[in-house]
């Protein structure tokens, strides 16, 4: 385990130095720190990738079944997601919002770090691997449009009082932000519809049921019932811009209550406790 | 009367056909969800009064909270969510179908005016070669267009997957088809459990809300259970069960059972759930006589006198399968003369045996070496039972949502039109295009299309 731990926490401080350079870059207004930044990033990238492929070796499961290893692979699959987003469209203040995220999900799973878990045989199961990867692909493609609509407010209320902070003038268009909530949401919304599904899936070959209406199912179907009504707001009633994004936002704060609420507020199969079947 | 009871209906069918009614509908499921989220679901009527008092329960009974997802309001949003997609899709389909199969192939001035996409080249090229040139190139460059010529002008028209309009139906009729498969599976199906002794079998399961058992039709032996933990605990990494399926008293089907591995037979499934222990265990020791050095085996259960020779006995008053980290151990008190005065309270000298180390209580010292040869525990396997004859259903559903909501975002319906007409001694070429998803990357493809054909008809 030990050599994971090492690569969680070089992953950690390659994700903290990024953070520095970013916020220096959109606040100092010194565009060379955020490439520097971007590639700093890269390189947490592949650590983080590597932490998670010796975790796996170690424990012989797919390593997402504690609080640590959980916010291992939401940070990994936030930055992922942003490096994609700003590959496209070169949003180093994307980077200024993404990487602190990702970085505090870092900092609380190495305060939650376990020995070595035992899991639940129901685990053992390859729907497990595949429920995880698109139901975290799809969260961290949810973060990413809440960032563009906490972007979007900011900006619209700064233009509104026409007040400008640093910030304002690092910050793309309206148009844009809008554009990536759309484009968040197209990704976004399969993603979550099949990570869904392949847990319905594999309820059923566990247990023999693939709906119990356990409280994280409950939450998930809640939030793609907040991102359908979202996707119908905007498609066909024409709801843009500040709507969008408030609903963005509202939407998000499901995903995070979802993955992490319901284990701490609320009883359920999906609890870490239950997974580790103590 | 007639024309007032039709703006009755009209008004029904509109509100039933509205989105906003979808939104608002989709919010209130989400809201109402958290409920049962909050208040646990379907626990006895004690646990509820002894958290929220007496009176809170009756209002939870009022109000269906205590099984809310099966509450008649509950059902009527999601009937009304239903209706409101049958409406909607009622409503739209005839549109979506005519503008497939029935394009507007004649493109005028209007269509042009609505559209983002949109460009007129002149050229002195005459009507005939530049009609000609602009098949070959809509037709090597997007799609073989329809021509219609009509008054002395020429009107081109192509479409590519105009089928992804349907996208968007085929994901909302999925939804439609997942609620009939779970219907089904409430009307037709059960959820069930039993627990099966090794080597006993059963023909009836126990629903889980009813007490009446559900007859099966045929029989369930289970041959063997085994259980296996993780190194120094108690916590199981692997339990199966080697089932057989008996119909006349001949075997079917023979399957060994894991948890994600199930059994299935005539439509039931048998889902590996739990275990648990069946009686006491019986456990094998070698015991020898240090004295004398004679060694005899014997059967014990536990806290069972057994008399050895030379007068003394023992008993087992303890046991694990995993003790610390040396895997089976009992704890064994021995008692040096059988017929002896037992004064009640009286404690005697007890020592673990463990299975893994058989020399080791040699070195205790004692009248009697003990070492624990073998031990067999009868354990019962918990098995889900569930009959879901619309389990398919619901998986076709679910494949039809994803292909339907793959298809309805990322794939565009893309129509181009070209009107070549006479203009003065010249010939004027309008060009358009639409995409219904996707406009920026169409926009980028379409600027590179009007460009490439401007230098197509100029040479």
């Amino acid at each position: 385990m030990s050599t994971n731990i090492l690569l969680y926490k070089i992953t950690l401080l390659l994700y903290f130095a990024s953070t520095v350079l970013y916020l220096i870059d959109v606040i100092g207004r010194r565009t060379e720190t955020g490439k520097i930044g971007r590639w700093i990033l890269v390189g947490g990238l592949v650590t983080h990738c590597a932490t998670v492929a010796t975790r796996y070796v170690a424990t012989g499961h797919t390593p997402v079944v504690n609080l640590h290893e959980s916010l291992s692979f939401f940070a990994l699959a936030i930055v992922a997601i942003f490096l994609i987003f700003d590959f496209r469209y070169r949003l180093t203040i994307l980077g200024a919002f993404s990487c602190p995220l990702a970085l505090i999900m870092m900092i609380i799973g190495a305060a939650a770090t376990t020995p070595s878990p035992t899991i639940n045989p129901a685990l053992e199961s390859w729907w497990f691997p595949v429920h995880v990867l698109l139901a975290f692909t799809g969260d961290a493609v949810f973060a990413v449009a809440a960032i563009a609509g906490v972007m979007y407010l900011m900006q619209e209320r700064m233009l509104k009082s026409k007040r400008f902070s640093a910030l304002y003038y690092r910050m793309p268009s309206l148009d844009i932000l809008d554009s990536i909530n759309y484009k968040c949401l197209t990704f976004g919304f399969p993603l979550m519809t099949m990570g869904i599904i392949s847990g319905a899936i594999w309820a059923h070959s566990a247990w023999g049921g693939y709906w119990r209406w356990d409280p994280k199912e409950t939450w998930a179907l809640i939030t793609w019932f907040i991102y359908a009504a979202l996707l119908h707001a905007r498609l066909s009633v024409g709801w843009r811009g500040r709507r969008a994004a408030i609903l963005a936002i509202v939407g998000f704060l499901c995903v995070l209550f979802t993955f992490l609420g319901v284990n701490f507020l609320l009883s359920d199969l999906h609890s870490f406790r239950t997974m580790q079947g103590g | 009367m007639s024309a007032k009871n039709r703006s009755f209906v009209d008004h029904i069918w509109e509100f039933f056909c509205s989105l906003k009614l979808a939104i608002i509908t989709l919010i209130l499921l989400a809201v109402t969800s958290i409920i049962g989220t909050v208040i646990q679901q379907g626990k006895p009527a004690q646990e509820y009064i002894q958290e929220y008092g007496e009176s809170t329960y009756k209002l939870f009974l009022a109000l269906d909270f205590v099984d809310m997802y099966h509450s008649w309001w509950f059902l009527t949003l999601l009937n009304v969510f239903a209706i409101n997609l049958i409406c909607c899709s009622i409503k739209r389909l005839p549109r979506i179908l005519k503008l497939v199969r029935e394009p507007n192939r004649v493109a005028e001035d209007g269509l042009y005016r609505t559209l983002s996409n949109f460009e007129e080249i002149v050229t002195s090229a005459s009507l005939q070669d530049v009609s000609r040139k602009a098949q070959e190139y809509v037709t090597k460059n997007f799609g073989k267009p329809d021509v219609t010529e009509q008054d002395g002008k020429v009107y081109l028209f192509a479409q590519k997957t105009a089928w992804a309009r349907f996208g968007v139906y085929v994901t909302h009729i999925s939804i439609l088809i997942i609620f009939v498969g779970a219907i089904m599976g409430n009307v037709w199906g059960y959820k069930a459990y039993v627990n099966v002794v090794e080597g006993t079998s059963t023909d009836e399961v126990w629903p889980r809300s009813g007490k009446e058992p559900i007859k099966l039709g045929f029989e369930v032996r289970c041959d063997r259970f085994a259980v296996e933990y993780y190194p120094g605990s108690t916590r199981p990494k692997e339990f199966t069960s080697d089932l057989v399926v008996l119909e006349n008293g001949q075997e079917i089907l023979k399957k060994t059972i894991e948890v994600n591995d199930p059994l299935s037979y005539k439509g039931i499934t048998f889902y590996q759930s739990s275990y648990g222990q069946m009686g006491d265990a019986q456990f094998i020791f070698k015991v020898t006589e240090r004295e004398t050095g004679t060694t005899k085996e014997v059967r014990a259960r536990r806290g069972e006198m057994i008399s050895l020779p030379g007068g003394g006995g023992f008993r087992v008053v303890d046991f694990t399968e995993q003790f610390q980290n040396f895997g089976a151990a009992a704890r064994i008190e021995v008692v040096p003369e059988l017929d002896h005065d037992h004064k009640p309270g009286e404690k005697h000298a007890s020592f673990v045996v463990l299975k893994a180390f058989p020399e080791f209580d040699s070195r205790r010292g004692g009248k009697y070496i003990f070492s624990l040869q073998d031990f067999k525990q009868k354990y019962y396997t918990g098995l889900q039972v569930a009959k879901d004859p619309g389990v398919w259903v619901v998986w076709l559903g679910c494949f039809l949502m994803v292909v339907g909501s793959m298809s309805a975002f990322f794939l565009s319906h893309r129509r181009v039109w070209l009107t070549i007409q006479p203009v003065d001694d010249k010939t004027g070429i309008k060009v358009g295009a639409s995409a219904h998803r996707n406009q920026p990357a169409f926009e980028i493809y379409f600027d590179e299309f009007k460009k490439n054909l401007k230098t197509e008809l100029s040479e």
